[in-house]
């Protein structure tokens, strides 16, 4: 079904994707003309896939529960922000804090991502092919941040118990950020998401991982099952 | 908040659009500021005359026009709205002298060889279509949505400043050693109307170029001197630039093709552009300037 922003409002477009009716099962959806519009497919809680063909504003597919969301172009701040399940696959570039206190689901991005992508994520993959930003992983407590390209100043400051997997240079490391020896375990971990993202060029051991030396939080050896 | 835009024209092609290019992005950012809005077009004309560019506040145009014809003869009057584009082969230091002498009310809102400002209190949309934007011509221009947080919302708190000739800057975010530097600039000569922080980014811009450093190393050097959350778009001339502060937590988005440059707060000031979805977009670095002409 197609959903062109030209003629229809945002907010309607946006409640016809949160309300479906379920007797129909219309579970493909194309957005056209999105121009930069702020909060589409924000808060969408149904297993559907929305294609949106063109550049998006902030927060897109925002809070997002099981639906899949390519956006075919550039995205701007926030998208996928507090994303708890399903999928965002951004083809362009996406602006600063893609990801955002995301507490699961798949962030992909095939550009690069700006300043501060994946802050306080709490549990969500992030791919991204290109580089990212500064200040990339902030605080950033659960999930995997995966960056093909190179990442910013600043990279995991005062982070907590995010994995992070840089293929390219880090100008520098936040706060507590240290580099982590890659074991068996996590090449396997992050060679079965570089599978997955059909990112066939780069190989798993040729990745730095990034984590938190727990020297600013409480860390309690206890807990560790459930990061 | 604010919402900032600028384009740059690379060829001729767009050029008698230009004022409906810029009215469509301002148009578009009055969500990023619905209490005023301004813009400054460059066209070039009459190489011997400069354009002051006045704001008649509450001034009658008819009896502007008639007392400054009789101090400035040959001189062209064009009215929009409340402002005035008075041409003249007179120059800055004779003009300004006669306006701020014999019209109190008048504000002088920039001057020079090409540029025309116009700004004004009032919903964004409401303020292009007053000004007319939709029917300028240019090489290139700059526009400012504002959301008050520094200063008063006045005409004199409306961006763009222009504190030198043919040169203006809008600002999104705010300056925190605005005041320092206002004292410096002030004893080094620089005169500022308002209390207003971007105008005195906009008086650092104009001592630098006076003392013929380029615009690029004047916004290179301003990465030190000036504390604070800023995109600026500055114009001259010949020149255009944009600039984030490193911290860069306000938006910028360029959109580049072979015709033009354009640069605005959000995708969405742009997405009426001709060409725009295949233009190369990208954000812009923090503390990298990037600039066009010279």
């Amino acid at each position: 079904m197609e959903l062109d922003l030209k003629k229809l409002k945002l907010r309607s477009v946006n409640e016809k994707l949160q309300n479906l009716d379920r007797r129909k099962n219309d579970r493909d959806f194309v957005i056209t003309n999105p121009e930069g519009n702020h909060a589409i497919c924000a808060g969408l809680t149904e297993n559907i896939n929305v294609n949106i063909k063109g550049h998006v504003g902030y927060y897109c597919g925002g809070m997002n529960q099981k639906a899949e969301i390519t956006i075919e172009g550039n995205a701007g701040t926030g998208v996928a922000e507090n994303m708890m399940s399903g999928k965002v696959h951004v083809k362009g570039n996406a602006s600063q804090s893609a990801g955002a206190t995301a507490h699961g689901g798949l962030l992909i991005i095939d550009g690069d991502a700006s300043s501060r992508c994946g802050i306080s994520m709490k549990g969500i993959d992030i791919i991204v092919k290109g580089s990212v930003g500064h200040m990339s992983g902030f605080m950033s407590q659960s999930g995997n941040l995966i960056v093909c390209g190179n990442a910013g100043e600043a990279l995991g400051d005062s982070l907590y118990e995010t994995n992070i997997y840089i293929k390219g240079k880090v100008k520098s490391l936040g706060a507590d950020c240290v580099e982590k020896k890659m074991d068996k375990k996590h090449i396997k971990k992050l060679a079965k998401f570089l599978k997955d993202a059909n990112i066939n060029n780069l190989k798993a051991e040729h990745f730095k991982r990034y984590g938190s030396a727990r020297k600013l939080y409480n860390f309690k050896i206890d807990n560790v099952s459930s990061y | 908040m604010c919402g900032i835009v600028g384009i740059y024209l690379k060829t001729k092609k767009f050029e008698k659009n230009l004022g409906k290019m810029l009215s469509g992005m301002l148009n578009n950012m009055e969500s990023r500021g619905p209490d005023s809005a301004g813009f400054a077009i460059y066209k070039e004309e009459n190489e011997k005359n400069y354009k002051y560019s006045l704001c008649l506040n509450e001034l009658n145009f008819k009896d502007f026009k008639k007392e400054i014809s009789n101090k400035l003869s040959k001189s062209q009057i064009n009215q929009f709205s409340d402002h005035v584009i008075l041409k003249t082969f007179e120059k800055p230091n004779k003009v300004i002298d006669i306006i701020n002498l014999n019209f109190p009310e008048v504000s002088i809102v920039g001057y020079g060889k090409s540029i025309e400002i116009f700004k004004q209190v009032g919903n964004p949309k409401d303020v292009v279509k007053k000004f007319n934007l939709e029917s300028f011509c240019g090489t290139h221009g700059i526009g400012h949505t504002r959301m008050a947080t520094e200063s008063a919302i006045t005409t004199d708190g409306s961006h763009p400043y222009s504190t030198g000739e043919d040169e203006c800057l809008v600002h999104n975010g705010s300056l925190s050693n605005h005041n320092n530097l206002r004292r410096e600039l002030t004893k080094k000569g620089n005169i500022f109307n308002s209390e207003n922080d971007t105008e005195v980014a906009a008086g650092y811009v104009s001592n630098s170029l006076s003392n013929n450093k380029s615009l690029k190393d004047t916004l290179i050097s301003g990465l030190k001197d000036l504390d604070g959350f800023y995109t600026f778009i500055t114009g001259t001339r010949k020149g255009f630039a944009v600039v984030r502060d490193e911290i860069a937590c306000k938006p910028a988005v360029i959109a580049e093709t072979d015709n033009y440059v354009a640069i605005a707060s959000e995708f969405q000031a742009m997405a009426h552009l001709p060409g725009v979805n295949g233009a190369k977009i990208f954000e812009p670095e923090p503390g990298i300037v990037y600039s066009w002409g010279n």
